[in-house]
């Protein structure tokens, strides 16, 4: 049985994206461990605490040998202009979450509003990564 | 000190018209969020973006409008002020040179709106109005009104 148990975004800083997604978005810190024996590859994963079992790694940008500056800078440039990756977030009360997260600075682009799936909103983190975070209609099967 | 790439701060210009297009907002607004003069500006989204600021903001504002011809049965007047767009006509013009349908034309084109709303439209153009929106400078007044006084306040249009 295949599960998702980890996917990846870029950041741009490791230390501002976690305080961003702790202290802000509220997700738990799931692991943050620094390799010396790999040029201190940092491998910082965070979650919400209702889904013990899946995280978001938090990807510094890196440089040689592992990616060359050209294609680092690509991707900070994508990252910046907000192509870098979506992540699709729920809830059950988005209009509360919203004001807790905005009450706490998070950068919102679009207030909780109705569609025709349910109430979305959404926001950037500091990279410029697009966050949706959405309250799905429940259909009442008719 | 972090390093902040300039196309961040043309990304909040573009999502600030992606999030209030349905305010009055113009390409000066578009400038200041991104923080630089507007003659820069434009010319920065462009090579950043592919186009110009102006026709960004024209292009969400009638996709939304498309939307909500798809969608409900809300008047197209009313659609086309609820976009954030002064006139019926450059709007009709707008639509017609972006979709290569008239807004009429293009709502006809589709099932009714009826057909697969999930609530009732008078339902949805008081809740689905973003009066959570409302320009900082009339929050708080009465413009934040509750659903039933909102048919009054639509009186001019």
């Amino acid at each position: 049985m295949i599960k998702i148990g980890t996917a990846q975004l870029w950041v741009q800083d490791q230390d501002e994206a976690l305080a961003f997604y702790k202290d802000k978005v509220g997700f738990e810190v799931r692991s943050d461990v620094t390799l010396p024996e790999m040029g201190d590859f940092r491998w910082l994963t965070v979650g919400p605490a209702a889904q013990p079992d899946i995280a978001i790694v938090l990807m510094a940008i890196p440089g040689p040998p592992v990616m060359d500056d050209e294609t680092a800078g690509q991707v900070r440039s994508l990252m910046s202009k907000g192509f870098a990756g979506t992540i699709f977030l729920t809830t059950d009360d988005v209009r509360s979450d919203f004001e807790e997260l905005k009450g706490r600075g998070v950068e919102f682009v679009d207030e909780p509003q109705e569609q025709p799936y349910g109430i979305d909103s959404s926001f950037r983190d500091p990279s410029g990564n697009h966050i949706r975070l959405t309250q799905v209609r429940e259909f009442a099967g008719v | 000190m972090l390093f902040v790439a300039p196309e961040r701060h043309l990304l909040r210009a573009k999502d600030l018209a992606d999030g209030r297009y349905f305010d009055s907002l113009t390409v000066d607004d578009l400038a200041r969020a991104a923080g630089l003069s507007r003659a820069h500006f434009s010319r920065e989204f462009r090579r950043v973006f592919g186009e110009s600021p102006h026709a960004y903001l024209l292009g969400r504002r009638l996709e939304r409008a498309a939307a909500l011809l798809r969608q409900t049965d809300r008047p197209i007047t009313e659609i086309c002020f609820a976009v954030g767009l002064k006139s019926l006509g450059s709007f009709t013009t707008s639509f017609t040179r972006f979709f290569g349908l008239s807004p009429t034309a293009y709502r006809r084109s589709y099932p009714p709106a009826a057909a697969y709303a999930l609530v009732p439209s008078c339902v949805l153009s008081a809740y689905a109005r973003p009066t959570q929106h409302v320009s900082r400078r009339h929050a708080g007044d009465a413009a934040v009104a509750s659903p039933p006084t909102v048919q009054s306040n639509e009186e001019g249009s």
